[in-house]
């Protein structure tokens, strides 16, 4: 017997560091990881850099951008900065996307797993449920949940998470019913495992890509949700945010284009970073969808 | 067939009464006083309306009771009354529908139309012009907020280039018979159905493209090029009448979506709908019309999604014998 033949066996890699080759391989994804990561700079260390307070009146209203040094991107109808505005109003605004993508993960991964692994009876109920507030329109349900209780930063992540789970719930269902059929998931009931185990310790990571590429999705959904709102008025008046400047400067939109335009962009270009990403994820995940 | 349709109704009923108990509970879960909020807090509502309303509400008796009470007088059409506007809600709610209907289903039309269409011309060549068309529309589209889309265009058509009114529905100067109103109409039309018609243009396209490139691989469509259709009447035909049922359902599945853009949408274009409605009567905190907005809406919804479920049923034969 002669010992086998020694092979140099590449290391063995994750399938999150595989997806991450693929990702970094796209010019696509990285403008958008990079236009992503701009902003979050901006939100984080504008304020050290820039520090004028975004609601003090330092200037003529409606001064243009460049036309006064110390204020470069202008000022609203009040005469207050519109570049502190845009540092400060992101952190509001990307507070907002982020949190109420979570509730909206929450909310939607709970009922979709549970709805999914026991079909039957607890799937029709939940999936009852689920209809029901897929046919509430989003934006007109938050609004009055928003008007009849405190326009805080929580309740308009509560109201936009609560509006937007029927999503997600529907994809974990789809997902966990496709896993709870395989194989390792008989192999680890036969062994003796819970049903709490399995659902959270073994499909769930298992259901993990198609759901990240789904939450990215819905913190920039969050995001021009929350942008809506305060541009009717309906977020929190103390606190500035994107939509919020919109909103207020949209009266002088023929006089001061800046002062919708700048914000807006801002949204835009966010947004644009967050689905660059999700493009980018959506294709690092599954290689073999990238023609569509 | 019959025992469908009536599972259906009662599916549907079960839906409207549930919302409306969710309306009821809102009601309830507000803080401060319900009569205040039945009343709107800016409606002027003095103590003998206030009085009254205790009276007609039963804010006295217990919740079960009072939750009869506005069930039985939601199912007979009243949906209680505008302080605010001093008119009974449903009437109100009716005489701004017209105008949102107008809005949307216009939005919706061209975004179907057009957005298929292009969708298609993408599917032929996946690495071509058209296919990059689709790709940056729908990045754009999903990215840049619907209301500043509107703004810009109202910078580019209210300042620069002034082709097409920014505000109203009809101009008041203008005089003529009922074609010159509908064509002012038209006219005032253009930017806010132009506006919410392209974030679902945009993803229409996207998702014929899509559609279109698996239904391409499909058994059947090899077979019909090998007994020799023209390659138009594969595209056109066989594929695209495939392709469009994943279209035509999400689109039905999206009206929630829809009838939300169009309250920004009208908005920003002062459009005499329910979405100015709902933004005005939200500022005046006239709470029973804006409850009521959301009533409706839910009842504009749950009907089109049954619909969706009717012309898919007609595009797909298979889907007809139920499942």
């Amino acid at each position: 017997m002669t010992a086998p033949a020694r092979t140099t066996v590449p290391a063995a890699r994750g399938p999150m560091a595989e997806a991450w080759d693929i990702f970094r391989r796209s010019p696509a994804a990285m403008l958008g990881l990079l236009l992503l990561g701009l902003v979050i700079l901006m939100t984080v260390a504008g304020p050290f850099l820039y520090q004028v307070d975004p609601f003090e009146i330092v200037w003529a209203p409606l001064t243009p951008p460049g036309e006064e040094a110390t204020i470069p991107l202008g000022t609203d109808n009040l005469g207050r900065d519109i570049l502190a505005g845009l540092i400060e109003g992101g952190r509001a605004t990307l507070a907002v996307g982020f949190s109420a993508a979570l509730i909206t993960m929450l909310i939607g991964v709970v009922i979709g797993a549970y709805a999914g692994f026991y079909g039957g009876f607890v799937d029709d109920m939940l999936m009852r449920v689920t209809e029901f507030f897929q046919v509430l329109p989003p934006l007109l349900f938050a609004m009055v949940v928003v008007t009849l209780f405190q326009p805080t930063l929580i309740n308009v992540a509560l109201a936009i998470g609560i509006v937007s789970w029927p999503q997600t719930a529907r994809l974990t269902r789809s997902e966990f019913r496709r896993i709870r059929t395989l194989e390792y998931v008989s192999a680890m009931r036969a062994v003796g495992a819970g049903d709490g185990n399995i659902i959270w310790r073994v499909i769930l990571p298992n259901a993990l890509p198609p759901l990240i590429v789904s939450a990215t999705l819905t913190i920039g959904m969050a995001i021009l949700f929350e942008a809506g709102l305060s541009f009717l008025g309906l977020s929190d008046p103390n606190v500035m945010s994107w939509g919020l400047m919109i909103g207020t400067g949209r009266e002088y939109l023929l006089d001061a284009w800046w002062v919708v335009t700048l914000p807006g962009t801002m949204i835009f270009l966010t947004v644009l970073g967050i689905s660059l990403v999700g493009d980018g994820l959506n294709d690092a995940f599954n290689p073999w969808m990238r023609e569509r | 067939m019959f025992k469908a349709i009536l599972r259906q109704l009662l599916y549907v009923a079960a839906l409207i009464l549930a919302v409306l108990v969710l309306n009821f509970l809102l009601i309830q879960l507000a803080p401060g006083d319900p009569a205040e909020v039945i009343a709107g807090e800016m409606g002027g509502a003095n103590a003998e309306v206030m009085a009254a309303i205790r009276e007609q509400y039963g804010l006295d008796k217990p919740v079960l009771t009072q939750l009869a009470l506005y069930l039985g007088r939601a199912l007979q059409g009243d949906l209680g009354t505008s302080y605010f506007y001093n008119r009974p809600v449903a009437e109100l709610i009716l005489s701004r529908l017209g105008p949102t209907l107008l809005l949307v289903a216009t939005a919706l039309a061209f975004a179907l139309i057009i957005g298929t269409r292009l969708g298609m011309l993408a599917s032929r060549n996946p690495r071509g012009i058209a296919s990059a068309l689709v790709t940056v529309l729908s990045l754009v589209g999903y990215s840049a907020p619907v209301f500043w889309t509107g703004l810009m265009l109202v910078i580019l058509f209210g300042a620069t280039i002034p082709l097409f009114p920014i505000a109203g529905m009809i101009d008041v100067v203008k005089q003529g018979g009922p074609l010159g109103r509908a064509l002012d109409i038209a006219h005032h039309l253009v930017l806010p159905a132009l506006t919410l018609g392209l974030v679902y243009l945009a993803q229409y396209s996207r998702l014929t493209r899509a559609a279109m490139l698996e239904v391409l691989g499909a058994d059947y469509i090899r077979t019909a090029r090998a007994k020799g259709v023209s390659e138009r009447q594969v595209f056109g035909r066989h594929a695209f009448r495939n392709a469009l049922l994943p279209v035509v359902t999400v689109a039905g599945m999206q009206f929630g979506t829809i009838i939300s853009g169009a309250v920004l949408v009208e908005t920003v274009f002062s459009w005499p709908g329910l979405g100015t409605l709902a933004f005005q009567s939200i500022l005046a905190r006239d709470y029973p019309t804006v409850m009521g907005i959301l009533f409706f809406s839910t009842l504009i919804v749950i009907i089109a999604n049954l619909l969706t479920d009717f012309i898919s049923r007609l595009l797909d034969p298979r889907l007809a014998g139920g499942r």
